[in-house]
């Protein structure tokens, strides 16, 4: 019988749910990494018993931790004893340095700061693993201060893909209250060398040659923060999905705005229609029907929770334009939590399932589309991201 | 041999228990000190001192023989008592947030 494995970051250690696949009763591992902040948990595709993690702490910065064995062992690559053939020990699993070579480095120099000054890129943590489709050992790592770096060791070594920074639009990408982020990075299944990422608040940005160089792919977004609303970059995305089948079809969530793109990000076109609200953080698509999709409308940017207490996921089954609330199960008065933009998953059993994850605790989860829900955990730290592993 | 203390995240790190000793050659300095406490346990790299820069994180603290030793030179050095082994270099979390 198939089964998942729904991986959970949070503000104070990693957990993973496991249950088989009628998603019923749930066997609940964790913490991992006690007490420090994890930001992405993501496995493999490739050979899902690799996972990845993010460990970081405001007092001791950034650690990979990688898991042979689907979660039950971990190891921070790397960060073993080892001596490298000068004699000198290596142990560069954690180490995310900006590339500041001129022969690469020459046009990575600063970005927008609040106060309107530029300020130097500093790295801070990883938001976002993205491992490859295709190779246990290579995965990408998205970071604030917003770069891409990519390891084809394993998570031993980084190195940073300097075209995106490099694509020169730098010094107009800003920090948002969640600071300047890389938290969204897509691989075309289709197109090996085509990848997108998103940027808060820069925008998205999309590569046709695995990497080398980037541009960005915000037309048809409107910012009203911004100067000029529509200008090419310094938009706030939240996040962006697509369903494998067809990944030219791309969803976003903006700050405000929920947009929809059928020429691989090229143009957008707004999708909120009838949603209560078109703020959120989060969005997905069901992983058999490509044109349904999910948010968490949040009320506001300056109120990050739902409106009037209710949360509610709302579902589009036209792409967008039409979108009805889901409520069942779900706590429909005096709710006031955030569902944070990597905090939800879906699964590809044949009945999909849907997991979200709130800065309350809460990892909620739906084995028939949506339709009804429950609380798998009620009571962990904030929760910063949820992945979900379908497993034979 | 040095004296370390670590903080209870980077013992679990590093696989150890709350002092570890090293071998550091003189003249023993906070600089001295790290470079061999890295190289001994290299995932520790990045956690006290920032990867690039070598500079002391924000929010870890160095003291030595009951003094702040964090906003001295990394290259000033140690208390005799440290270097001898006698007292500990203690690697503190500052304390921050709630």
């Amino acid at each position: 019988m198939s089964a998942v494995r729904v991986l959970v970051g949070t503000r104070k250690g990693a957990f993973i749910l496991a249950a088989d696949g009628k998603r019923q009763r749930w066997d609940v591992r964790g913490p991992f990494f006690a007490g420090w902040e994890i930001y992405h948990v993501k496995g493999s595709p490739a050979d899902p018993d690799r996972l990845y993690a993010s460990q970081s702490s405001g007092w001791f910065g950034q650690i990979i931790q990688r898991s042979g064995d689907g979660g039950a062992t971990w190891e921070a690559p790397g960060g073993g004893i080892k001596q490298s053939a000068d004699g000198m020990p290596q142990g560069e699993s954690n180490k995310f340095a900006y590339d500041t070579a001129p022969p690469t480095g020459k046009p990575l120099t600063t970005h927008q700061w609040y106060d309107g000054t530029q300020h130097p890129w500093e790295f801070k943590r990883v938001w976002h693993l993205e491992p490859s489709l295709s190779d246990p050992d290579v995965v990408y790592a998205g970071v604030e201060d917003a770069a891409l770096f990519r390891s084809s060791d394993g998570g031993t070594t980084w190195q940073e893909l300097t075209g995106l920074r490099g694509h020169g639009s730098g010094p107009q990408w800003q920090p948002g209250a969640g600071g300047m982020c890389l938290h969204t990075i897509l691989l075309d299944p289709g197109e090996p060398r085509r990848m997108f990422v998103a940027i808060s608040a820069a925008g998205a940005f999309k590569t046709e040659d695995a990497g080398a160089t980037w541009r960005p792919i915000n037309r048809g977004l409107q910012s009203k923060f911004l100067p000029n609303p529509t200008a090419e970059v310094g938009h706030c995305v939240h996040r962006l999905a697509m369903n494998r089948a067809r990944p030219r079809v791309l969803f976003m969530q903006k700050h405000w705005d929920v947009m929809r793109s059928d020429d691989a990000g090229e143009s957008w076109r707004e999708v909120s229609d009838n949603l209560p609200t078109d703020f959120g953080f989060v969005i997905d698509v069901h992983a058999h029907e490509p044109d349904t999709i999910y948010v968490v409308p949040i009320k506001s940017d300056s109120e990050h929770y739902p409106l009037d207490g209710q949360l509610r996921v709302y579902r589009s089954r036209t792409g967008g334009g039409e979108w009805e609330a889901l409520t069942k199960g779900l706590p429909q008065r005096d709710c006031y939590v955030n569902v944070l933009r990597d905090a939800m998953a879906v699964d590809s059993l044949d009945q999909c399932g849907i997991y979200f994850g709130t800065t309350g605790g809460q990892v909620y989860g739906s084995a028939d589309g949506g339709d009804t829900w429950n609380a798998i955990v009620r009571d962990l730290p904030p929760v910063l991201s949820v992945e979900v592993q379908t497993l034979p | 041999m040095i004296r370390v203390e670590l903080p209870q995240h980077l013992q679990t790190l590093a696989g150890v228990g709350r002092e570890v000793s090293l071998d550091v050659s003189a003249p023993v300095t906070p600089r001295s000190v790290f470079d061999a406490l890295e190289a001994r346990y290299p995932v520790l790299r990045g956690t006290i001192r920032d990867h690039v820069t070598l500079a002391r994180r924000p929010f870890v603290r160095v003291f030595a023989c009951a003094r702040d030793w964090s906003h001295e030179s990394p290259d000033s050095p140690l208390p005799a008592a440290v270097a001898s082994g006698a007292e500990p270099l203690l690697v503190v979390g500052a304390i921050a947030g709630g």
